[in-house]
């Protein structure tokens, strides 16, 4: 007997198809595939574009805030400091930005076969966790030189907590993204807002100024440091593989429920959208 | 047995206007002007497409369709631009939903409705397969078992590691098809993808749909304006009239329907001056059929003439005029076709600005008693600048006795000349 599957005008929105999804990884995998082939073909850098672009970053940051501002960075050095935190936060704005647009550059695919929408937000995801990783890579190689070089770094044990975080972080950017692009699709407006409002929300993050200083200076308003999910899974990172930092399992909690909160919202946005938004985009 | 695919009551609303795709500042601009006590500004746009004539801004697509099909069935979809044949398709394939109505199939369903989705200009021809094959629902095991006749049978072999940016059209739609014809899924659901493609690739396109269709034994669902290809595939038709479900038979059957009752095609054609044909230095304002007395007629003797009158207007000095003039038979088969570049003094004429009339006249005793139709084609000078005006015209060409003598059965074939006969004692 085979499958009987029935379609009616609206699903069930908490009727998210895991199963289907699964079917499809071989897709998932070829989207991964394309975005890393076609993002780079006729560069003459190619891949090395994915390593060039943080550590100029972490030049300029260390230049100006370092150098101009004088913001304190916890006593690191200050090329690992912000080279931490440029890393970590081009892993979750990238897959904001990214998956925010899902509905709008594919309009034209989603237009004309079926097949779950939600492979081309993870698709991203997985992508950028490459790029993470190539990223991460590179870090790890400026730490060991500072570490030989005597530098005061001290990676621990909490490192061991990095695949929490990265899911964390994938977690957050993943629902906010694929919030935004189900909003696109009515008000156009979220495209631009994403554009800027990432920026705004780096700032609201600590990366180039350690958490610490936050505290201090806004004494009874750094509820907004905390308030923001994205703080202490940053200030965990440095912590892991710096030594300093905050790292607090109750803030760590936070985020994580956040992102849960975040990621069911998003997702019912998502499914309920991705019916009949060919008829509006 | 239970049919392999239910469409039980289906309905489709489209709003019309430009009112969901909008961004915020349309709206608070449609606000304003909707507290000045002003219209819509944004609406008008939308409001032309309204095909149906009811003036709202709700449209229905599709009303009411229900139908069943059954196990390896090849069901031929027909209608008119606007019918609704896309949207049901659409709905077919779950790109997006009902408004009312639901829809029950077994098994797996597969769409095509354009060659090449998802196709990416960067990766080769290889990649392509793999990536265009998954996202039309097959998994890496089924299309590497399958790559090497996929790539046999779009014939870009030498090109295969190339991206496919540097394909011609030709190849990427072989390459787009080819991977489309090895699909395997229990219903095959495909939109006006062959008509895409060289004489000979659509020859290849369409027998290769004959295959799976037929030893496959798989159900087709087939959305095309081709008669041919309908009544060469299909076991089965439907005519889709105004998002209405209006005729369920055999592909003759309602194929005869659909041209010869419901197509509004007639014997004249004019146009609102907004709206007339135009290449930017002549305008078309009416096409019509008549006798050689030039009064209009719907019909004609087999054994008389007939004029195809084309009315237009010059509207810059020294244009060349070309006109063609093509007729087909009921169905829908090119028969032949007629240039003026053979009209006296064609090279050297230029037409000053001004109202003509053109006629392009059609012998009797050349074609078959039946129903034809003519499209006209115009052109400028060195046979550019043309556009073309698709079955415009209709003409029923009746027997008369006199070419029939005392025989009363059937003429076959398009043509009806008087041949000359002669038989000697040998």
């Amino acid at each position: 007997m085979k499958k009987e599957d029935i379609i009616l005008p609206k699903k069930n929105l908490f009727d998210v198809n895991l199963k289907e999804i699964w079917q499809y990884k071989d897709l998932l995998f070829l989207f991964v595939k394309r975005d890393f082939v076609a993002t780079y073909k006729q560069t003459v850098l190619g891949p090395l574009w994915f390593i060039i672009q943080p550590i100029f970053t972490t030049l300029i940051f260390t230049i100006i805030f370092g150098k101009l501002a004088s913001i304190p960075t916890d006593n690191l050095p200050p090329v690992l400091f912000y080279m931490c935190g440029i890393t970590c936060w081009n892993y979750f704005s990238e897959s904001l930005t990214k998956t925010s647009n899902t509905f709008t550059t594919n309009a034209n695919i989603f237009g004309k076969v079926y097949f779950p929408r939600l492979i081309i937000p993870l698709s991203v995801i997985i992508s950028n966790i490459i790029k993470f990783i190539i990223q991460g890579l590179i870090f790890v190689l400026f730490l060991t030189y500072y570490y030989y070089q005597g530098a005061k770094v001290d990676p621990n044990f909490a490192i061991l907590i990095l695949p929490i975080l990265l899911v964390l972080m994938a977690g957050l950017g993943l629902g906010f993204g694929i919030l935004i692009s189900s909003l696109t699709t009515k008000y156009r407006d979220f495209q631009f807002l994403v554009a800027f409002g990432v920026q705004l929300f780096m700032y609201a993050t600590p990366v180039v100024y350690p958490l610490s200083l936050a505290k201090e200076k806004l004494g009874v308003y750094s509820w907004v440091a905390f308030a923001n999910p994205m703080s202490s899974i940053i200030e965990a990172m440095k912590y892991s593989f710096l030594g300093q930092g905050e790292f607090s399992f109750y803030h760590l909690t936070y985020s994580f429920i956040f992102m849960v909160i975040l990621l069911v919202i998003g997702v019912i946005t998502f499914n309920k959208v991705e019916q009949t938004f060919m008829d509006t985009v | 047995m239970k049919p392999i695919l239910e469409i039980k009551k289906i309905s489709k609303m489209y709003r019309l206007g430009v009112i969901n795709s909008t961004t915020l500042s349309d709206d608070i601009k449609r606000f304003w002007f909707k507290i000045r006590g002003k219209e819509d500004p944004l609406l008008k746009i939308g409001e032309e497409n309204n095909r149906l004539q009811e003036g709202g801004k709700y449209v229905w697509a599709l009303e009411d369709i229900n139908l069943d099909i059954n196990e390896g069935e090849v069901v031929g979809i027909i209608g008119k631009n606007g019918a609704g044949k896309s949207t049901l398709l659409k709905l077919l394939s779950k790109v997006t939903r009902p408004t009312k109505g639901k829809i029950i199939s077994k098994g797996k369903t597969a769409s095509l409705l354009e060659v090449g989705t998802g196709f990416h200009q960067e990766l080769t021809g290889r990649e392509n397969i793999f990536l265009n094959g998954a996202i039309l629902g097959m998994t890496k095991k089924e299309i590497s078992s399958k790559i090497e006749d996929i790539i046999d049978f779009s014939g870009c072999k030498r090109y295969i590691d190339t991206p496919v940016k540097r394909y011609s059209s030709g190849m990427f739609v072989r390459l787009a098809f080819a991977v489309a014809a090895y699909l395997e899924p229990d219903i095959l659901i495909v939109d006006e993808v062959l008509a895409v493609g060289d004489a000979e690739f659509q020859k290849k396109a369409i027998g290769k749909m004959k295959d799976i269709s037929q030893k496959g034994g798989r159900t087709v669902l087939f959305v095309s304006h081709n008669m041919t290809s309908i009544k060469a595939l299909c076991s089965r038709a439907v005519l889709l009239e105004n998002g209405k479900l209006t005729k369920d038979g055999s592909p003759d059957e309602v194929i005869n329907y659909y041209l010869n009752t419901s197509t509004k095609i007639s014997y004249k054609k004019s146009w609102q001056l907004e709206k007339r044909p135009s290449n930017n230095d002549f305008l078309i304002s009416s096409v019509w059929l008549s006798n050689n007395k030039k009064n209009k007629i719907t019909s004609i003797n087999v054994d008389e003439s007939f004029l195809v009158n084309i009315d237009f207007e010059v509207i810059k000095n020294n244009t060349k005029v070309g006109l063609n003039v093509i007729l087909y038979d009921s169905n829908q088969n090119i028969i032949s076709s007629s240039i003026n570049n053979h009209e006296k003094n064609f090279y050297n004429q230029k037409h000053s600005t001004g109202f003509y009339n053109s006629h392009c006249k059609i012998p009797g005793l050349l074609f078959n008693a039946g129903i034809y139709f003519i499209s006209v084609y115009m052109f400028g000078a060195n046979f550019s600048n043309a556009k073309m005006i698709e079955y415009v015209l209709k003409i029923e060409i009746e027997d008369g006795v006199i070419v029939r003598g005392d025989y009363h059965g059937n003429y076959d074939g398009v043509l009806r000349p008087m041949l000359e006969w002669e038989t000697k004692l040998i």
